[in-house]
């Protein structure tokens, strides 16, 4: 029973939360352009957030990059760089570290303004609080990951998580058997991140994809749109 | 196409560059651009307006966009003016344009709703009787309808669908004129102009049954008195394009671009145009900063003012050196020429009333109406002669009705204006003065109560022997105190004398400069010398809400006729004060009073209904003493003011309702047990006493009024002086009211009215108010009616200040279960007419109408004032009491009735104003229109009005203004009592018939019409008095002129024949409550002043969120900075401001706007946003009328007596209330009152 839970939780909802995530996103950028937004509440008060917002993103993305390249190098690959296993999970720890710590203060400043500013509070939906809400105890949960790491320098752990994130983009069976032995916390906190993939097309988190980094290689400052022809 | 997919072309999207790479153009999706297309795309375009009481009459456009009204914008269609006039477009204002908010507001009005306790009364009874028995199962049972009753304004609302609540009303209507009789349901709606056939449903259906109208232009003290005082007419006003005629207009207590938005672009026009613009206000309005000149005399006291100027005109164009214009002006139009006969008062001479043929032994030669035809001394022939034009012209005879420059017999005139030339003798003359009353608040002077001035006079031998006659101009240069060399005392040579009524004199009252005085009066008088009166004076409310502002108006239109501007084009009074100018008046008339099946209807005045039945009288405060004219004529003056109101009523004068202490409906068939005619019954009743008014006793449960429908009103929101004693007497609910009655204070109590030592509370068994929103009348009623906005209706709509007929259309069906009026009235006679059935039938109804004015019985009264139940003389019905009728109801017919055009139009005619014409062929032309009624029954054959649209045909076909054939048999038919050819003023537009689908198309004009003073013409603006001065149609006064002298003998009891300076009345609400209820904060007293809305138009938009944001969001007052600094008070604190008649809770907003000693509080800002409770009453908030009584004014009664009857909405009565004091302070705790109910409350809220 316990094999088939743990089956169901690490070999199968992935998929589940991922195909939610690719299709819920597509449909929703096909037929809901007006909610396709990042739901800014600069408007209302600026106070908190230009603090909050940068350490936040800051810190989110870079453990979101963290998280792909640490999870999904193969270990040849960074072997080939010269990095052990254990330094690359000293790497990964003190990384994370210190990303998530900004990312910590961030969230608080922003959790703190977005529920005891009456106006934001009253015009946040659930889901603004939700997703807010659920980041924060993912982060948390991360940053909980770290004295659980520091316990088996040899990266031991590291490598089985990475084995599972690999088996499943690449379809290979044996994906929750990988993770069936590591901590308790690391398995809370997959478990989550799945989850945050399934809510995502259904929040305002849809403005990752949206992100603007184009502007960044364009070289024309005005543009103009060419009249089409209707299809 | 997917937008993914098309993002899949992302790296093809760059297809070119500009500007060398700097621009960019690509090729991709651009269908998201649609949505800013669509934001203002729409589905269709209607025209409607607003029918608030603005007097904008606004045309707009109404955006409907799938099926949603989404916006509206300024309709600018107007037909243009004439080549040298700007244009009238565009017409609105912000408030106009924030309206569509409202459809689907929240406090939108979405579904009938009924009192929870009623209703559960209400299913419970029904389950077992019918519905009349139901209905008095529970209103004759106290313990079950206080239950209700007590709980008013309480919420507690529940859902209803329509059938059943048209039961219940019907019920409530049927068992009340059952019981009581049908004069005991009343139905007050304001200003049909704004919404006429809105308006009409509601009365139709009332007057149908039998049901009263109340009147609301006297009552909301929009109504000048001194207008059918000095013109026999209502109000008639220029148009404000006529403004632009004008090159000196004075802006006198009226805030042109504050509230008549739409039009100030006229005024602004004509300054560019040279024209000189002269503002006064205490406080330093909007409109100030028009003036090339601001005067701010203290509050109240304009008249003063007024009394000064005219004094300078008087010496300089009248005395010194005479203007010919004024002159001849005068002779032709005013009553200067005409003679009054001097009779003696103790040892002084006092001046009695205008001379009349009847007083000479011959009747000079006068048989029809001697006694109504005034007398003038004829300069050539140095007889005395009686000139054209006079009343008793008017009625009984034809062809001499004019202002021709003629004597009866024919001869040509020219009248000595004065007696100075031919005198025989020089007289001391005794006027009043009462700018020495004491007030705590207002400067008086010491001059004596009675001034005696020299007169020139002649003797004359009249019926009665030799009496000393004069002018009415000689006597009106004494009042002004100007001296003509005659000796004497209390005249000034000179502008700096202190005598009354001297520009130095007035200083002390009013506080303004001599020298502004007399340099404002001097050019005022003297550009109307140079153009032949193009001198206007804008005046409002600020002026007309005084107690006495008919001695502040007719100060100010003696300036005006003086100096001959009244009739003139650019010229006159122009008082705006409410949108009473309802064009097409005598098409809608039948439609509204149901004419077309019974005449005549039930009208009354509602100030003299309030005051009785709200209990207000109970409290009163003023005696007649302080308002007695020292001069007052000997006789018995004694009594209060309810006991002159009562006499009125007995006498004629003012209407009654209820009626009498008896059920109307059962009169008719007693006298016929009897064995006498109806009228010879009810008189030897009221003789025997068996019979009594009703206004004798209005505290006995037989004389309450039942049932009231109030609907285009938030009575209780806006206009109700006195509001916390409607609470308490009218409703039965918990109320604000601090003084104590008569009894309680051992005060004098009435002698003509029944004095009961426990006062009724709860006297009305139902209220029923229609509304579109949730206005605080309905919060109080037992019923509330959703109705359709302006936008879901079709109606008509017109204004004073312009001179177009507006459609209201419906650009949407009404939302949710809203109505029509219309439809709702329609749906409420038809479950009548079910519900009447087996319990009325043909019933035999005894109406009792007051003398009326322009009918022929306005010559009932020449002389005495005789009150049959004071034994003074015989009651004669029409004559020396009310005419009584006798009207056949139908009851199980209303419906039929309610959706027909009926048999007496064809039967009896149409007209107005004293004419009448034959309406046949509009009969006819309707039922082509409208279709015929063919179904079986009463109707059967007559044209139909089922809809909102038929309806307004009925108006545009039968009004003279909107159908030309009309226009011109009526002006044919005023040809015969003149004997001038008029009809050449319509006959140019003769074939035009002005429908409702013309309407909606674009602004039409109407045409001219005898109704009205003034052309539509492309030659003239529109102007009152224009057709009196250039047609030579005569003023519908005793004497046909301008009747600046006034001489009643209440006129004269009141000191009030000639314009007098009055300081404001002392209400005495203060002294029971100053510094009796400390918080420990310091008090002051401020005079109450209410104006109109910046935020809002009455109560209307002060709860739209949009004109929310705009303003502070809630109720303010206005206080000036000296005034605050005493009172610790900051901007923006919470205060309150209390008296005897109650409490009401506000923001400060402190402003060197105003002066100090006054307060402003926007009037009818509503106790539904942002209003906490007060310290005082612990309820919430209170609104500004929780502060005012009340008080009626026995000049206002007078009837019976030309000019001086009574006419609907005409004359009576009024609400005034800006003599009113506060009490204000800091608010320690504001209170929202959020906590839960008490249990007993959350009961009610069930």
């Amino acid at each position: 029973m316990q094999q088939f839970i743990q089956g169901l939780l690490f070999g199968l909802y992935p998929y589940l939360a991922i195909a939610v995530f690719l299709l819920g996103s597509l449909l929703r950028f096909d037929h809901g352009q007006y909610g396709w937004r990042s739901g800014s509440s600069q408007l209302l008060r600026r106070r908190q957030l230009m603090l909050g917002s940068n350490l936040f993103h800051i810190g989110i993305l870079l453990l979101f990059l963290g998280h792909f390249f640490g999870m999904l190098t193969p270990p040849a690959v960074y072997h080939g760089l010269g990095l052990s296993t254990g330094a690359k999970q000293m790497l990964a720890i003190v990384a994370g570290g210190v990303f998530g710590l900004m990312c910590f203060v961030g969230m608080t400043l922003l959790i703190h303004r977005r529920l005891f500013d009456p106006r934001i509070r009253k015009t946040s939906s659930g889901a603004d609080i939700f997703i807010l809400l659920l980041l924060y105890v993912q982060l948390i949960l991360g940053l909980a990951t770290i004295p659980f790491s520091l316990q088996h320098s040899d990266g031991s752990t590291m490598l089985a998580l990475a084995d599972w994130a690999q088996r499943i983009v690449t379809f290979r069976p044996g994906a929750a058997a990988a993770v069936a032995d590591v901590a308790g916390v690391y398995r809370a906190h997959i478990f989550l991140g799945l989850t945050m993939f399934l809510v995502f097309p259904f929040t305002r988190l849809v403005h990752v994809w949206s992100a603007p980094i184009w502007y960044l290689g364009r070289r024309g400052y005005q543009i103009v749109r060419a009249r089409r022809q209707a299809p | 196409m997917s937008h993914f997919l098309d993002r899949l072309a992302f790296f093809k999207k760059d297809i070119g560059t500009f500007s060398q790479g700097h621009g960019i153009v690509t090729n991709e999706d651009r269908s998201w651009e649609n949505a800013y297309r669509q934001r203002w795309a729409h589905d269709k375009i209607v025209r409607s307006t607003h029918g608030v009481n603005c007097t904008g009459s606004c045309s707009w456009k109404i955006y409907v966009k799938g099926g949603i009204v989404t916006w509206e914008t300024q309709q600018t269609d107007y037909p243009r003016t004439r080549p040298d006039m700007p244009n009238h477009e565009p017409r609105g204002c912000s408030r106009g344009a924030s309206y569509s908010w409202y459809i689907y507001s929240g406090n939108r009005l979405k579904y009938p709703l009924v009192r929870s306790r009623l209703m559960r009364l209400w299913r419970e009874a029904r389950a077992s009787m019918s519905p009349v028995e139901a209905w008095r199962s529970i209103v004759e049972d106290s313990s079950k309808s206080d239950s209700y009753k007590q709980v008013r304004g309480q919420g507690g609302f529940v859902r209803a669908v329509w059938d059943e609540v048209n039961e219940i009303v019907a019920a409530a209507n049927a068992y009340t004129i059952k019981r009581y009789g049908p004069d005991r349901v009343a139905g007050f709606s304001p200003i049909p102009a704004m919404s006429m056939v809105s308006y009409a449903a509601g009365t139709r259906y009332l007057s149908l049954i039998g049901g009263v109208c109340l009147s609301f232009y006297d009552w909301y003290c929009d109504l000048p008195p001194a207008s059918p005082q000095t013109w026999g007419e209502q109000t008639d006003v220029p148009e404000s394009a006529d403004w632009y005629n004008s090159s000196f207009l004075m802006l006198w207590g009226s805030n042109v671009p504050q509230t008549r938005t739409p039009d100030a672009h006229f005024l602004t026009e004509v300054r560019y145009k040279g024209a000189k613009a002269v503002v006064v206000s205490p406080d330093y309005s909007e409109a100030a900063k028009f003036g090339d000149v601001w005067i701010h005399p203290k509050q109240g006291t304009d008249a003063a003012l007024a009394m000064a100027m005219g004094h300078v005109i008087l010496r300089d164009f009248h005395i010194d050196k005479q203007s010919d214009y004024f002159q001849d002006y005068c002779r032709q139009y005013s009553d200067f020429p005409l003679l009054v006969r001097l009779v003696k008062k103790g040892d002084a001479l006092v001046p009695e009333r205008l001379l009349r043929a009847d007083d000479f032994v011959d009747g000079l030669g006068q048989e029809n109406n001697p006694a109504w035809k005034t007398v003038a001394f004829d300069d050539k022939t140095k007889q005395i002669v009686v000139p054209n034009g006079s009343i008793g012209f008017r009625w009984g005879e034809q062809g001499k009705w004019n202002l021709e420059e003629r004597t009866a017999d024919g001869a040509d005139s020219d009248l000595a204006l004065t007696l100075i030339h031919d005198r025989d003798e020089v007289v001391p003359v005794a006027f009043p003065y009462f700018g020495n009353n004491k007030h705590d608040f207002f400067a008086g002077t010491d001059h004596a109560d009675v001034l005696n001035r020299n007169i020139p006079v002649k003797t004359i031998a009249l019926k009665d022997g030799e009496a000393y006659v004069t002018t009415v101009f000689d006597l009106f240069v004494a009042n002004y105190g100007v001296a003509r060399g005659l000796g004497g005392d209390n005249v000034a040579n000179s502008f700096d004398d202190d005598i009354p009524y001297t520009p130095k004199w007035q200083e002390r009252i009013t506080g303004v400069p001599a020298e502004q005085v007399i340099a404002v009066a001097r050019a005022f008088a003297e550009n109307a010398d140079k153009t032949k009166g193009r001198s206007m004076v804008i005046v409002g409310a600020g002026l007309n809400h005084w107690y006495h502002m008919d001695m502040i108006y007719r100060g100010i239109i003696n300036m005006l006729v003086m100096c001959g501007c009244v009739g003139q084009s650019g010229g006159g009074w122009s008082h705006y004060v409410g949108q009473e100018k309802l064009r097409p008046q005598t098409g809608w008339l039948p439609l509204a009073f149901a004419l077309d099946w019974n005449r005549p209807p039930r009208h009354m005045n509602s100030t003299s209904f309030w005051y009785a039945h709200t209990d207000q009288w109970r409290y009163e405060s003023l005696s007649i003493d302080e308002i007695l004219s020292p001069t007052a004529p000997d006789g018995d003056w004694s009594g209060s003011l309810i006991d002159y109101n009562v006499r009125a009523e007995r006498m004629g004068w003012l209407p009654s309702a209820p009626q009498l202490n008896t059920n109307p409906l059962k009169i008719a068939a007693a006298a016929d047990a009897a064995g006498k005619p109806p009228a010879d019954y009810l008189v030897d009743q009221l003789k025997s006493g068996d019979v009594a008014f009703a206004s004798e006793d209005p505290d006995d449960p037989e004389n309450f009024p039942r049932n009231l429908f109030v609907w285009r009103s938030n009575l209780l929101g806006s206009s109700g002086k006195g509001h916390e004693y409607f609470l308490k007497h009218l409703l039965g609910t918990k109320h604000g009211v601090q003084g104590k009655d008569l009894g309680a204070t051992d005060g004098t109590k009435p002698q003509e009215v029944a004095w009961h030592d426990e006062a009724p509370e709860g006297k009305l068994d139902l209220l029923v108010t229609l509304d579109f929103r949730m206005s605080t009348t309905c919060l109080y009623s037992d019923i509330v009616l959703p109705t359709a906005t302006w936008y879901e209706k079709n109606d008509l709509n017109t204004s004073d200040m312009h001179p177009f007929i507006h459609p209201l259309s419906s650009a949407i069906d009404p939302v949710w279960e809203c109505r029509s009026d219309w439809d709702i009235y329609k749906g409420i006679a038809k479950a009548f007419s079910e519900v009447a059935e087996g319990e009325l039938g043909k019933e035999q109804d005894v109406v009792l109408v007051p003398i009326l004015h322009d009918t022929a019985a306005e010559l009932a009264q020449p002389y005495d004032v005789a009150d049959w139940k004071r034994g003074d003389t015989e009651p004669v019905p029409g004559k020396t009491m009310p005419a009584v009728a006798v009207v056949e109801r139908d009851y199980p017919n209303v419906y039929k009735r309610f959706t027909a055009l009926g048999p007496l139009m064809n039967k009896l005619g149409n007209g107005g104003k004293g004419m009448a014409w034959n309406t046949e062929d509009e009969v006819t032309s309707l039922g082509a229109l409208n279709g015929i009624v063919t179904e079986p029954g009463v109707s059967q054959g007559m044209p139909r009005i089922e809809t909102d649209i038929d309806a307004t045909e009925v108006i545009l076909t039968l009004a003279p203004e909107t159908n030309g054939q009309v226009a011109v048999k009526a002006w044919q038919s005023l040809s015969k009592a003149t004997g001038r050819e008029h009809a050449h003023l319509a006959l140019p537009r003769e074939d035009e018939k002005l429908r409702f689908r013309d309407v909606q198309a674009q602004p039409r004009k109407i045409i001219s019409s005898p109704i009205w003073s003034g052309l539509e013409s492309e030659h003239v603006s529109y102007t009152a008095g224009y057709t009196n001065v250039h047609e030579l149609i005569p003023w519908r006064t005793l004497s046909g002129r301008q009747q600046l002298y006034q001489d009643h003998l209440w006129m004269r009891a009141f000191g009030e024949q000639l314009c007098v300076y009055k300081p404001p009345i002392d209400t005495k609400t203060i002294k029971p409550m100053l510094n009796q209820r400390s918080n420990g904060n310091h008090e002051i007293v401020l005079n109450f002043i209410t104006p109109h809305q910046k935020w809002g138009i009455h109560s209307t938009y002060t709860d739209n969120l949009l004109m929310l944001t705009l303003s502070r969001g809630g109720p303010i007052v206005w206080i000036s900075e000296i005034d605050a600094k005493q009172a610790g008070i900051v901007d923006n604190d919470w205060i309150e401001a209390f008296n005897a008649n109650g409490a009401l809770v506000a923001r400060a907003v402190v402003s060197q706007r105003i002066p100090q000693g006054m307060t402003m509080m926007y009037h009818a800002q509503e106790k539904i946003v942002n209003v906490p409770g007060s310290e005082i009453t612990g309820s919430r908030g209170g609104i500004h009328n929780s502060v005012t009584r009340a008080v009626t004014k026995p000049t206002h009664m007078i009837g019976g007596y030309a000019q001086q009857s009574y006419g609907f909405n005409y004359y009576g009565t009024v609400g005034s209330n800006r003599d009113e004091f506060v009490i204000m302070r800091k608010m320690n705790q504001v209170d929202w009152l959020d906590r839960p109910a008490p249990q007993s409350k959350l009961e009610a809220a069930e």
